[in-house]
């Protein structure tokens, strides 16, 4: 393979954050039709990359590997598999969209646009990533961008919310550095296809393995987020601007299930089976807790904020059932929370710039005004509660027929259960939600309110398009994550 | 045999300091100050260069070492004082007097710091520091205002105290071994038995008392006090000199004589080795939490530089607990000198620039600088990522690559300690970020900076990107520092 389609991929985002950045005389336009290429070119080789992935076999696919630091042993090592490329997919297109969400921001446009396209770089090469340190580099890149974003263009008590996102996230990572260093001095190697591959016979030393293990887990549970380190999502959601918090519900959260695949449940089977049990019923926690708080919010993003706090729950519940069918189930909800939340987001954001107003308690009777807003707001809606046909049902329909058969964590029946009446609670405050939001009396405040325009449908349908065709043929990506996945169960042993 | 040759990065930088001082007595255009005292330290590089590689030597009875320990620091002291006269033009240039005085300083307390990283006997150890601090006192006064003249008090009084203290440690150990060169001493105390060397209380104590004399130097906790006071009081370049080069001098001092002359047995090895992994625990905290409310800008990086010499003594203690063969403490420790000091100089030269407009160093008068001076609040915003210890910049390889060591040697307590720590001090250092590009500027005028400055800063942001993205091939340098001539 002679074109490095990886690099490429990764790297066109920076390239253009560069160009916005330091070409001197750009106009507002240019800046954006900058950014949109840039992103788009990835999204189209992502694409192309989705489309000759070899669904045959297990193995890891597109690999670039360099010696990079030979002092410390560390590779610029590249390569997707089945679990990682939906999730490149999911990054590439709503990078690409997110430039869309923001054509209408004209506040320092350069520094916006800059910091958004190296945000899309630093998620792709974290699921890119095969090598540790690689890893842990552009994991930890993804916090800047992120600051800038939230403090300039955000609301609120953006400032705030900005800082504790920041602490919080370093605190993780900091936790995360600690298990990678001492993953590298138990097994001498960052790369983590040889660490998978030789597993725990490669670890030579008398260093407690369920440390590493919990040391890693905490920066992925921060990121997750995992009860009761979810505190800064509703902050950061609440505050930040649309097309941020697209991208941090749509494709941040996932790093966090990404890597307890990747590095906790792979590198670790048998200790992560030791504690399925306590993770399992966390899951159960996060679901049912995020989505009985949900059900109290009045903000708008808010309330979409605390209800991914519930769905990731699902992610969680399906990794640590640890069966096949959980795992794919598990990745498939990281994919279609991506799209159904990031519409949510989206489309919250539409309502608050077109009504001027994200309070629920003021809010009401908007489907007069915008029915096209309304309309797929509710296609969105019953999207995130498991509509059959939509992604959201394929994903959580796996996710729990996995976790309920799965046989390694004993009494997961209960808590399945549990996370389905999550769902319940799920149907109460979205169709609450959307009743208080575009039904009951017309309001005449909002009179002047627009509906979409035409560059919103555009990236709304698309939305809407990608969450159909997943829930309608959910195998043209379960094909690809079974290969992934595979490899991964067999090493569960069942 | 007297083998001066040896000597001719030193020398040079002795006959470029005096020309300095000459020339500054004959010609008007001062600028030609700054291109000789440059043309020094390019000069003596050039040597130092052509001599890596070979094989370790030593002078006058074993009094100096020439390893490639020593011409790593000698490189490193160079560089850090070529920068620091680039940095320093627009500053100097202001002063009406004695700007041949300033350059010529600045090279004698390199060479000072060059002499430092060589040395391997007490007495020419301590000449050594003494030439480094006589010149630093100097230079930490120079302004002459009430300020800067406290700061010079205080670091020549507490720099008087701290070299007493470290006499008094020299004293009993050679009262205790009966030499001064450091593998005679070392081969003294191999010699002992353990029941031996409990039996002199008094040798431990002078080991102590030389943790505590060097412990000032590179601003551990407790020898810390004069740190804020003299960071904010002495002319920011000096500011800048000071919080790299003294303390990379101290380091290598520290390096040379604890792993050459207490090195063995291990269990004396392990015994410092903790000492230094407790004061690294003590010195971050404290630097972290102490710069946290902080409004001055170098008082706060004072307390960042005692927090850094924390992260830096992770590598010390490791290089106690490690086998005497494994050089992982070494060239961590010597690959986050190099890193922390392209970040800290490139830093202090955007401080110098922005601070040079506002004439204050408060950190709420930065506010609005992103849009005032987009390049400087960048590059100030790179180092100050870098000294975080977050990627793409060299202080996250550096923290990396030391707290690996440190890990491998069963200190995994102290690094988690570390990178908690690293978290707090994002919070400081971010505020900074904050002021500059979320406040409102206070007034619309552009910040202007000379070419020298701009010069040290890309300079130095250059080397702080290149050792967080490629940072091989300095590693490798750091590996080869790393091996130090054994006596």
């Amino acid at each position: 393979m002679d074109f490095n389609y990886l690099t490429t991929i990764i790297f066109l985002p920076v390239v253009g954050a560069i160009l916005i950045a330091f070409l001197p005389g750009l106009t507002f336009r240019k800046i954006k039709s900058l950014a949109a290429t840039f992103t788009f070119f990835p999204l189209a080789l992502s694409l192309y990359v989705f489309a000759i992935f070899d669904r045959s076999g297990g193995a890891i696919q597109f690999e670039e590997k360099f010696s990079w630091i030979p002092a410390i042993n560390a590779h610029y090592h590249l390569g997707v598999d089945g679990l990682s490329l939906p999730l490149v997919i999911l990054m590439t297109l709503l990078g690409f969209l997110v430039v869309l969400i923001s054509w209408k921001v004209d506040l320092r446009p350069r520094e916006y646009f800059a910091w958004l396209l190296l945000l899309e770089t630093s998620i792709l090469g974290v699921f890119c990533s095969l090598d540790l340190l690689l890893f842990f580099l552009f994991w930890e890149i993804e916090v800047i961008p992120m600051y800038f974003l939230i403090s300039i263009w955000g609301t609120g008590r953006r400032e705030y919310s900005a800082i504790k996102y920041v602490v919080y996230t370093l605190f993780g990572s900091a936790m995360m550095l600690a298990g990678i260093l001492s993953l590298y001095f138990a097994t001498g190697s960052l790369s983590m296809v040889e660490i998978a591959q030789g597993g725990l016979a490669m670890i030579q030393s008398v260093m407690p393995v369920v440390a590493i293990f919990f040391l890693l887990l905490t920066g992925f549970a921060v990121k997750l987020p995992v009860f009761p380190l979810h505190t800064w999502l509703p902050d950061a959601h609440t505050d930040a601007p649309t097309a941020v918090s697209v991208v941090l519900a749509g494709a941040l959260l996932k790093m966090g299930g990404y890597g307890m695949i990747r590095l906790c449940v792979s590198i670790f089977p048998t200790v992560a089976q030791q504690y399925a049990l306590i993770l399992v019923i966390l899951a159960g926690v996060n679901v049912l807790y995020g989505a009985a708080v949900t059900l109290r919010q009045t903000d708008l993003k808010r309330l979409i904020g605390y209800s991914s706090i519930s769905h990731m729950g699902y992610v969680l519940l399906g990794i640590f059932a640890l069966g096949q069918v959980s795992l794919v189930g598990a990745t498939l909800q990281m994919f279609s929370h991506g799209f159904i939340t990031g519409l949510l987001f989206a489309m919250a954001g539409l309502v608050m710039h077109n009504a001027g107003e994200r309070d629920l308690r003021q809010l009401g009777g908007l489907a007069r005004q915008m029915p096209i807003i309304a309309v797929i707001f509710s296609v969105a809606g019953l999207a995130a509660l498991g509509l059959p046909t939509t992604s959201g049902f394929a994903a959580e329909f796996l996710v729990f027929v996995g976790s309920y058969s799965s046989t390694i964590v004993s009494g997961i029946q209960v808590y399945t259960i549990l996370g389905v009446l999550g769902i319940v609670i799920t149907a109460g405050y979205i169709l609450w939600m959307l009743q208080r939001v575009f039904y009951g009396p017309v309001l005449k405040q909002f009179d002047k309110a627009k509906d979409a325009d035409i560059l919103e449908r555009v990236y709304i349908f698309t939305f809407i398009a990608v969450i159909m065709l997943v829930g309608i043929y959910p195998a043209i990506l379960t094909d690809v994550i079974k290969t992934g996945i595979m490899p991964i169960v067999g090493l569960l042993g069942g | 045999m007297l083998n001066l040759e040896l000597l001719t990065p030193e020398l040079t930088l002795a006959v470029f300091a005096i020309v300095v001082i000459l020339l500054d007595l004959v010609i008007q255009r001062k600028g030609w100050l700054v291109v000789v005292s440059i043309a020094g330290g390019v000069v003596a590089a050039g040597f130092t260069i052509a001599m890596w590689g070979g094989s370790s030597q030593a002078l006058f009875n074993n009094m100096l070492a020439v390893d490639n320990f020593a011409l790593f620091f000698k490189l490193l002291f160079l560089a850090i004082a070529v920068l620091v006269i680039l940095a320093s033009v627009d500053y100097v240039s202001k002063f009406s007097r004695f700007q041949g005085e300033y350059y010529a300083l600045v090279l004698l307390s390199a060479l000072g710091m060059m002499l430092m990283a060589a040395t391997a006997e007490l007495i020419s150890i301590y000449m050594a520091l003494e030439l480094t601090s006589i010149s630093l006192y100097v230079l930490v006064g120079f302004l002459k205002d009430p300020k800067s003249t406290e700061a010079s008090l205080k670091y020549l009084l507490l720099g008087a105290v701290a070299s007493a203290v470290l006499l008094f440690g020299m004293a009993l150990v050679f009262g205790f071994t009966g030499k001064t060169q450091l593998g005679e001493i070392a081969q003294v105390i191999q010699a002992l038995s353990l029941s031996g060397v409990l039996a002199s209380p008094g040798l431990i104590l002078g080991m102590v008392l030389m943790v505590a004399g060097f412990g000032f130097k590179i601003a551990a906790i407790p020898f810390h006090m004069w740190v804020p006071d003299v960071y904010e009081g002495a002319p920011t370049p000096i500011t800048a000199y000071l919080s790299v080069a003294s303390k990379a001098a101290g380091f290598a001092i520290i390096l040379r004589v604890f792993y050459s002359a207490f090195g063995l047995p291990s269990w004396l090895s392990l015994d410092w080795g903790l000492i230094f992994a407790v004061l690294a625990a003590i010195g971050m905290t404290l630097g972290n939490i102490v710069a946290i409310p902080q409004t001055n800008i170098k008082r706060m990086l004072g307390y960042s530089s005692i927090a850094q010499a924390g992260y830096l003594m992770v590598g010390l203690a490791t290089v106690g607990l490690s086998p005497v063969v494994d050089i992982l403490g070494r060239s961590g420790l010597l690959f986050f000198l190099a890193s922390y000091a392209l970040t800290n100089l490139g830093a202090f030269t955007a401080i110098i620039a922005i601070s040079g407009k506002l004439d204050s160093d408060l950190i709420q008068d930065y506010s609005g600088m992103g849009r005032r001076a987009p390049l400087l609040a960048l590059a100030l915003t790179l180092c100050l990522i870098s000294l975080i210890g977050m990627p793409p910049a060299a202080g996250f390889m550096a923290k990396f690559y030391i707290f690996s060591g440190a890990v491998q040697h069963g200190l995994l307590w102290l690094v988690v300690i570390a990178v908690i720590n690293s978290v707090i001090s994002a919070y400081y250092y971010l505020r900074v970020v904050k002021v500059m590009w979320l406040g409102e500027p206070d007034s619309e005028e552009k910040v202007p900076s000379s070419g020298a400055l701009r010069l040290a800063l890309s300079l130095s942001c250059l080397g702080v990107l290149l050792l967080g993205i490629i940072p091989g091939y300095v590693m490798k340098l750091a590996e080869f520092g790393a091996r130090m001539f054994v006596f």
